[in-house]
């Protein structure tokens, strides 16, 4: 998020008081060892106690079916949430950013509402919709189509908690870019839809794939929502988080660690991915507002 | 029409978008959160009263509430240590801390549940040093409160990041000129200036560490009326197929995390009138 370079102690720093030295090298000692200690050292344990038994412990843990049933499931789940959520994201955007109407400012909260809703809660509002003891419980037995302890909970789990991801990055962007592109476009004789392919998405793609990367790491990684509508069937109803558990509490430490650290791993570059992003969506946001030629 | 409903754009497809819009919107958050509270409406007040005030789930709030709050806490101060080293110094490794910052909300919370449980146990990687000092940290508030500082961290650092890079050099050239020392400075015009911010990155960190179910349930140990977090409890009444008593108790919660939410946008519109007044 912070791209303050040096070139940048020119301006609003240019007057700003520099600290002593011994006060920087205290501070910056601080700020590395909690970083190091809280954040990094997890990290490391999490590969470390995965080759605990070396290579071929690492690769054993994968001879198990019900690691690879895991596996399948996190994509199923995240290869569903995420281009619904998706979809989701460019059209509440084209119609939050490129319209006026009363109750917008009401939308967004509503759109930003999983954020602030706990992973448990967010799992249980979906038991007490279609458990057995939900309001379309008896419904849905009667039609022998199980939602929760099944597939579909744990889709509609991961949806709901990756609900804002891609319409929040795109709805402040979008704002600030106007539409008067898009106006041009039209009046130039293009339709709808090419106006959205040709003027609006190329404006908007690095903002968009940050979104879609932030909402694919969560999707893939959530474990509370998941967790309460799963049931935990081994082999059948767990996603990868929720294999590590099954596996920590029967004391298979180096299988638990082995499939963490394939989240770790996802996590990792999650967060390559983002930084690069963060990058690329500000020289974007820069180039649009002072206009391609000006650069 | 008598009813204006959008303003006058060229660009086409907004019935078609705000409906969808909507349409998603409903059926994916808020008719399922209707359903929560109507579930929760269907017991009795006195039944729900006693749903949310039992001993066992008094003392779950006293836990998840107290651990989150002494962990924002903690994340406010060291993470402006953190967020001023990155704003203000240059040294070999700022741009690495500063993308590891986020590696709260990358990893799944887990994989860091695990991972600080494997730290911390008795015979873990740090537990094995502390327990001889008589420091328990796995299976104690202690613990619980770690796991919170981890996943709160990224949110006080991240809001208070861009409030320092505003940071006005002139008012600390002005104060320092009238002869201000350099903690004066710091404290008197440095501190309110981004308080604000401050603020807001302390009850983000508050709002996620009182709904943190992942990173705490390893780390916990789960003994009722000691490390049984509230998200926990919500949990086991569900299994124990007490629906009423789960989403009473979910609605709590929901109610407390709102109100956080909210404490966020009064400070923020108290904070950018005053600014506003000021000018």
């Amino acid at each position: 998020m912070s791209t303050a370079t040096n070139a940048t102690l020119g301006g609003k720093a240019r007057h700003q008081i520099r600290d002593p030295r011994w006060v920087q090298v205290l501070l910056i000692a601080v700020s590395m060892s909690f970083v190091g200690v809280l954040l990094l050292f997890p990290l490391m344990v999490v590969f470390i106690e995965a080759f605990r038994d070396g290579w071929s412990g690492y690769i054993a843990s994968f001879e198990d079916p019900a690691a690879w049933q895991a596996i399948k499931l996190t994509l199923i789940a995240a290869g569903i949430s995420v281009p619904l959520n998706l979809v989701f994201g460019l059209i509440s955007a084209w119609a939050i950013t490129k319209f006026d109407f009363p109750g917008k400012s009401l939308l967004i909260s509503l759109i930003d509402l999983p954020f602030a809703i706990s992973p448990v809660i967010s799992g249980l509002i979906y038991v007490l919709m279609f458990g057995l003891q939900g309001w379309l419980g008896p419904w849905l037995k009667e039609h022998d189509i199980q939602i929760i302890f099944a597939v579909p909970g744990i889709v509609l789990a991961t949806i709901f908690v990756t609900f804002p991801f891609v319409a929040r990055e795109l709805i402040p962007l979008m704002q600030e870019q106007g539409n008067e592109e898009e106006q041009a476009a039209l009046s130039l004789g293009a339709n709808g839809w090419q106006t959205f392919r040709r003027v609006t998405l190329p404006n908007i793609k690095w903002a968009l794939l940050y979104g879609v990367i932030l909402c694919n790491a969560r999707a893939m990684g959530e474990f509370g929502a998941v967790a309460v509508v799963s049931g935990s069937i081994r082999g059948r109803t767990n996603t990868l988080p929720l294999h590590v558990e099954i596996l920590y509490n029967e004391y298979n430490a180096v299988a638990a660690f082995t499939m963490a650290s394939l989240l770790a791993l996802l996590g990792l570059v999650t967060l390559a991915a983002k930084t690069y992003l963060e990058w690329r969506v500000k020289q974007q946001l820069r180039q649009t507002l002072v206009g391609p030629f000006e650069t | 029409m008598a009813f204006k409903f959008k303003s006058h754009s060229v660009l086409p497809g907004f019935g078609l978008t705000l409906g969808y819009t909507i349409t998603y919107l409903s059926l994916i958050v808020l008719i399922p959160l209707a359903a929560l509270f109507l579930k929760s409406a269907s017991l009795p007040w006195e039944r729900f009263w006693q749903a949310v005030t039992d001993p066992r789930v008094m003392a779950s709030y006293r836990l998840t509430f107290g651990a989150s709050f002494v962990a924002a806490l903690i994340n406010a101060l060291l993470g402006f240590v953190v967020a001023w080293t990155l704003v203000r110094y240059r040294f070999p490794g700022r741009k690495f801390i500063d993308a590891i910052v986020d590696l709260p909300f990358a990893l799944p919370t887990a994989v860091s549940g695990i991972a600080l449980t494997a730290i911390f146990t008795r015979n873990g990687w740090l537990g094995q040093y502390l327990e001889p000092l008589g420091i328990k940290v796995a299976f104690t508030p202690l613990g619980i409160t770690i796991a919170l500082i981890f996943i709160g961290l990224p949110f006080v650092v991240r809001t208070l990041q861009p409030a320092l890079e505003e940071l006005d050099g002139e008012l600390e050239e002005a104060a320092a000129s009238l002869g201000a020392s350099r903690w004066t400075t710091f404290h008197r015009v440095l501190v309110p200036t981004v308080m604000p911010a401050l603020t807001t990155g302390f009850a983000l960190a508050f709002a996620r560490a009182v709904g943190e179910y992942g990173s705490v349930v390893f780390i916990s140990g789960n003994m009722p009326m000691r490390t049984e977090i509230t998200s926990l409890l919500i949990i086991t009444k569900l299994e124990q197929y007490d629906f009423a008593g789960a989403s009473a108790l979910a609605v709590v919660m929901l109610l407390a995390s709102f109100t956080i939410l909210l404490a966020i946008n009064v400070i923020q519109w108290h904070y950018s009138r005053r600014i506003r007044g000021a000018a």
